[in-house]
């Protein structure tokens, strides 16, 4: 019965993005925070983003070659230069980008790694 | 002679709840009398290109820092947790923070103004200085910090991150490693403790 028990928990607290989540923390937490929180208006949240959820399809080229220019996620508006992570693969980078679009309540879609690839080539 | 016994009683109990924070500046023997360092004159701007110095702070419990604007490793967290502080003594107004520049080059006051606003806070209680290069990384020294300048870091700078405590009197009573948030509850408790005392 507590076996029972023990693995129903341990089922349902996994993450199926490990291997994001342990890039993300050693690449993007010392920043956006190991909860998404960012920090205030200097650095933008993931967790709860609508700039997150709408703009899903700029999250590989934000991520390798960093971003500048104003933003305005959940109303609020960032003016700081993000550095970009240019050491992740093609691989890593979507495995970050799904861990991130599941973690903290986020629910926004699984990117396949082709569709990361096309849009990498494309990057301004 | 049973009222005096009480009054002893009664004492000893308080004299145990109220503990101080030790001097944790270093000290030396002066005439055969301890003497603790304090932190030395300083004369900084701040955001508001308000000068701030010594004055500023006497009397005061303040929580002081060292970081600079594009520092994308330990920075955001320390002041993440900088911030938790700021929140948690918002209305007490024996508590003041200050963040020191050690990049002044690129942290200009415009920007150092921007990054408070950002922040949300009252640029009187949490002041970010501006100052000669030197003077700064001399005064870390005497904040329990070290910062050195090194090109081969990709920031450019290397820093130890630690948030101290300096009581009323300039002398260093607490810190806590700016990136451990459970060193930094613990150093809520002692600004507490510390408040006490003023």
């Amino acid at each position: 019965m507590v076996i029972v028990i023990c693995f129903v928990v341990a089922c349902s607290s996994s993450n199926p993005y490990k291997q994001g989540k342990i890039l993300y923390e050693n690449f993007c937490a010392s920043c956006h925070m190991d909860d998404g929180s960012g920090l205030a208006a200097n650095i933008p949240p993931l967790a709860g983003a609508d700039y997150l959820k709408e703009a899903q399809e700029l999250l590989p080229c934000i991520i390798r070659y960093g971003q500048q220019g104003p933003i305005v996620v959940n109303g609020v508006t960032y003016n700081n230069a993000m550095p970009g992570v240019p050491q992740l693969t093609d691989f890593e980078i979507a495995n970050v980008i799904n861990y991130i679009n599941h973690a903290w309540g986020n629910d926004y879609g699984y990117m396949q790694i082709d569709e990361v690839q096309d849009i990498l080539e494309e990057c301004q | 002679m049973g009222i005096g016994l009480v009054l002893l009683v009664g004492s000893g109990c308080q004299y145990n709840q109220t503990e101080r924070l030790p001097v944790l500046s270093s000290k030396k023997l002066v005439e055969g009398r301890k003497v603790y360092d304090t932190i030395p004159p300083f004369s900084l701007l701040n955001q508001d290109s308000q000068i701030i110095n010594n004055a500023t702070f006497a009397g005061k419990a303040y929580v002081a820092d060292f970081f600079f604007l594009s520092c994308p490793t330990i920075c955001p967290l320390m002041q993440a947790n900088m911030l938790r502080i700021y929140e948690r003594f918002e209305q007490e107004p024996d508590l003041l923070l200050l963040s020191h520049s050690i990049d002044p080059e690129r942290d200009t006051i415009p920007r150092l103004r921007q990054y408070a606003d950002n922040l949300g806070v009252d640029h009187r209680k949490w002041h970010f200085a501006y100052g000669d290069k030197e003077e700064i990384y001399e005064l870390a020294d005497d904040y329990f910090n070290i910062v050195v300048e090194d090109e081969t870091l990709p920031e450019g700078f290397d820093h130890s991150g630690r948030l101290v405590l300096i009581g009323p009197r300039g002398h260093v009573r607490a810190f806590a490693l700016g990136t451990d948030s459970t060193a930094v509850d613990q150093l809520m408790m002692d600004i507490e403790t510390l408040l006490d005392e003023i």
